[in-house]
């Protein structure tokens, strides 16, 4: 197990550039999931970690030490591809103990590593049959297998689930949480999946066009989004915006929209009055509520039920809009709603995007 | 299935029935003369199969003939060039496939543009460079000259293979420990059989039936290859149909085996990029 230390990093390939220097310190033993939409530059950062990519500006640490220069088989990493990458030719059992083979390690060592392995990750009846005799589900939980064999210092995982059906990719989230939990190893996880982010990370690093947009806990970035496009990665069903002016009248702070409604915000900002700003509401803290001073009348366009709550797509002076409820009651709700927005819910955004400072004055309960 | 399909799958047979008869036949032919005695030869007109069949041709080309040496020199020849080329080819093809590096683009045009010389031209400037080299009336001589004439061909055809492989399988392996040589040799290789079998076949039949070069560079029967060896049965007055026609299934038979050895993994190499993954 290892710490990883990532200085600056900077990748351009060719003239084209898609790290602009990124900064990250994973501890010991941390789960760090990196997430972005594809070509955000999070798999090509992974790549660079495993040393399967050329560093063109900065440093990598693994342990202290710097990797840049050495090759993949000298840096002890294990990786988990998204297309497994079994070696077609192998069974289950040369697949997992390849590794540990070409390392020269003794014969018992290896048949008690992948015995152990496959115990774990319940492959005992399957270590003869080839790649091409699993299914998807097996073949990853092999991939999984021969990385946990070498009992390599961090892992690193490059969408493994992306190509497994939807129950299945939940049944291997939780395995892999548990083999986290089991083997404390330094893991670093790459995806687009916000789903798969929040669930497994200790820290995500959400990535947008190269730049590290936001590095927190899961529910950091689900709360208190650094900016706009992390407030709309995060999330399920997405985020809703609104462009308003930032307006202050006496004590209270209120967002204005576009129709003239004010909608009270619970503190002041950093902000000049006036100032254009997205105001963000997820759509599970949007409140239907009776018609009352605050509330908004809004149109119902579209109800959507999951089973589990109800996505109801409004039109709000016609922008579009969400609300995620558990009421069943919303089922038959139409042709138009009131809805409220709770003041400790609602984020700001400046007009550059990033989330507004509050200027640290409360507003007084009234 | 419907009387529609037994229709379409029953003509789509015979098609291909017929063009195996067409392409089969004179290879029957072939047999047909060659069993034929001599003395029925002419006088029999045409029939599919002799009254009377006899090997004595067969015996005849075996004990009588030089034909023992040119199997041996044409086995030489053809052997060593697809060996060579075609690990020659895999490096190349394997090059090519997975390295960026200066003047890739030039070194391709440049092995496409050897392609498109007809061989003729370049009798004679080959010639005359193996001459001082004392690799004219040699079986080296020709398995160079077969070497470089069968490389870019081979090379093009091997990196296809290479391509179809995917970059993954060697990333996992370097991770696992190994060097690119190492993920090449245990990864990559065994992966590609089916395409060095294509590729061995290919440059050993280009090699056994090669004509012009064999012809122009070789002199005389210690160092002849089989087919400037068949010409021999060619006087100036006759022609031994039955002896050269004997000798020809004698030369199918090294083809016929190296192919049958060969067609397991042909057959997987010939589907390889028919389905993706």
């Amino acid at each position: 197990m290892a710490s990883i230390d990532i200085r600056n990093v900077r990748k351009n390939f060719g003239i084209v550039s898609v790290l602009h220097g990124v900064d990250l310190a994973i501890k010991n033993g941390e789960f760090v999931v990196l997430v972005g939409p594809s070509g955000c530059g999070k798999s090509t950062l992974l790549r660079m970690i495993a040393g399967l990519e050329e560093v063109t500006e900065g440093e990598i640490r693994i342990d202290g030490v710097r990797v840049n220069e050495r090759a993949p088989k000298d840096r002890d990493i294990a990786m988990v591809f998204q297309s497994y990458a079994l070696y077609p030719h192998m069974n289950v059992a040369e697949n997992m103990s390849y590794g540990l083979r070409i390392r020269k390690a003794a014969r018992e060592k290896i048949t008690a590593a992948v015995s152990n392995a496959a115990r774990k990750l319940e492959l005992q009846p399957l270590l003869a049959r080839r790649p091409k005799a699993l299914s998807g589900g097996q073949r990853q939980r092999v991939a999984m297998g021969r990385a946990i064999v070498r009992q390599p210092k961090a892992f690193l995982f490059d969408e493994p689930l992306s190509n497994l059906d939807a129950r299945l990719r939940e049944q291997m989230r939780a395995e892999i949480k548990k083999l986290h939990r089991d083997l404390g190893a330094t893991s670093i996880y790459v995806t687009h999946d916000q789903i798969e982010a929040m669930t497994l990370a200790d820290r995500i690093v959400a990535m947008h066009e190269g730049v590290v947009q936001q590095v927190g806990s899961p529910l950091e970035l689900y709360d208190r989004p650094a900016n706009l496009f992390v407030a709309g990665f995060i999330g399920s069903p997405a985020m809703n915006f609104l462009s308003a002016r930032y307006e202050v009248t006496g004590s209270t702070a209120g967002a204005r929209l576009p129709d003239g409604t004010l909608i009270a915000l619970s503190s002041a900002y950093q902000l000049e009055e006036g100032a254009a700003v997205t105001l963000g509401i997820r759509p599970e803290h949007v409140e239907m509520s009776p018609a009352s001073e605050s509330s908004l009348r809004a149109t119902v366009d579209l109800i959507e039920p999951t089973g589990f709550g109800i996505i109801l797509h409004l039109g709000l002076h016609s922008l579009p809009f969400n609300v995620f409820t558990l009421d069943r009651a919303a089922l038959t709700a139409g042709p138009t709603v009131t809805v409220a927005f709770p003041p400790q819910h609602l984020h700001l955004f400046d007009g550059t995007g990033k989330r507004a400072l509050e200027s640290g004055l409360q507003k007084r309960k009234s | 299935m419907n009387r529609y399909s037994i229709f379409g799958t029953a003509l789509h047979r015979l098609a291909i029935l017929c063009y195996v008869v067409f392409a089969l036949f004179p290879l029957f032919w072939l047999l047909k003369v060659s069993v034929t005695p001599n003395d029925l030869l002419y006088s029999e007109g045409v029939r599919m199969w002799p009254s009377r069949m006899s090997f004595e041709h067969f015996r005849f080309v075996l004990a009588h003939s030089a034909f023992p040496v040119f199997f041996r020199n044409s086995m030489i020849v053809a052997g060593a060039t697809a060996v060579i080329v075609t690990l020659l080819a895999s490096l190349s093809g394997y090059a090519l496939s997975r390295f960026t590096f200066r003047g890739k683009y030039w070194l391709v045009a440049l092995m496409l543009l050897t392609q498109m010389f007809p061989l003729v031209m370049l009798v004679a400037p080959i010639f005359k460079m193996l001459s001082p080299l004392g690799l004219t009336n040699s079986l080296t001589g020709l398995v160079v000259v077969y070497t470089a004439f069968n490389i870019p061909f081979a090379t093009f055809l091997m990196q296809s293979f290479f391509d179809g492989i995917p970059k993954e399988l060697e990333e996992a392996a370097k991770i696992d420990g190994a060097t690119q040589f190492m993920a090449f040799r245990q990864i990559v290789l065994p992966l590609t059989l089916p395409g060095i079998a294509a590729t061995l076949g290919f440059v050993f039949t280009a090699a056994w039936s090669e004509l012009l070069f064999a012809l122009m560079l070789i002199s005389g029967n210690s160092a002849a290859t089989f087919p400037v060896g068949l010409l021999t049965f060619v006087s100036k007055f006759s022609v031994d149909f039955g002896q050269m026609m004997a000798a020809g299934v004698l030369a199918l038979i090294p083809a016929c085996l190296f192919f049958l050895f060969i067609q397991r993994y042909l057959v997987q190499g010939l589907t390889a990029g028919a389905v993706k993954g």
